[in-house]
């Protein structure tokens, strides 16, 4: 019998909020993970859904309050235009990276074999429809199936 | 290190790759595609192999993305003539670097 050798096989990464920052981290773990020959899958809940709602993911913003990375004062992030202009500096910035925006980006896994998996109850909770969401997702399914999914030697699950 | 690839000593890095470029040819495409599990390679599969081998003489950094867009073939295809990480395994039979892309 074979020995587990303790390699990573499977991603499961749980997105649970909607700010630009937190979707690439999880859009590029799992990106990454195809890339190397590792399953991946992801599933949208709480606030992450806004990622794959077809009327909001081409609109996510970084978090510019409460976020210490930006180095500005909390009441300055706080001031209109201050989202939208440290997002587009992100959006430059990463385009240079050759790194592609959001709807993209979802293309780009979708063809790669990652898995996108919609949380039934946050669904539910934000009465959202298999409609409003980007045509791509696998399903809507409940944690029990997510977990499911996740069986097998070398399954990591990463929450964001 | 060298490796005994195709009956000849290859420069190779620790994980496989070529390091000298002038030392590959197509039977030792061949012979790294075989070890890779890709088997046969088809008349696509070198043609991704040429494209790849062009942009990296003109130094342009390899991404799934440029990929994509390269008209060459998409991303779902270049997943399947190449799977289990695709960018990784092909550069390896096309004899160029590992590219350090996360994207």
């Amino acid at each position: 019998m074979n020995e587990f050798n303790g390699e990573v096989k499977k991603m499961m990464i749980i997105l649970s909020k909607a700010s630009l920052e937190n979707v690439y981290a999880a859009f590029i773990l799992a990106n990454g993970a195809r890339m190397e020959g590792i399953e991946a899958e992801l599933f949208f809940t709480f606030f992450g859904l806004e990622a794959i709602q077809k009327k909001k993911l081409e609109h996510l913003h970084v978090a510019t309050v409460g976020n210490p990375a930006m180095h500005i004062p909390t009441l300055l992030g706080s001031l209109p235009g201050m989202e939208a202009m440290a997002t587009t500096m992100m959006k430059k910035e990463m385009e240079k990276l050759d790194i592609p925006g959001v709807e993209e980006f979802l293309d780009i896994m979708k063809a790669s074999g990652v898995k996108l998996w919609a949380c039934k109850l946050a669904m539910e909770m934000f009465h959202l429809t298999k409609e409003d969401m980007y045509d791509g997702i696998g399903g809507i399914i409940t944690v029990g199936e997510f977990y499911k999914k996740g069986a097998g030697v070398g399954t990591h699950m990463l929450f964001i | 290190m060298e490796k005994m690839i195709a009956g000849k000593n290859i420069q190779v890095n620790e994980e496989g790759y070529l390091t000298d470029f002038s030392q590959w040819d197509k039977s030792v495409a061949h012979e790294i595609a075989h070890h890779e599990g890709i088997g046969e390679l088809t008349p696509h599969h070198w043609k991704i192999i040429d494209y790849l081998q062009d942009q990296h003489k003109q130094e342009i950094p390899l991404s799934i993305r440029k990929i994509g867009k390269s008209g060459v073939v998409d991303i779902e295809q270049f997943y399947s003539l190449f799977p289990q990480g695709p960018l990784k395994k092909a550069t390896k039979i096309a004899g160029i670097p590992k590219p350090a892309s996360c994207i």
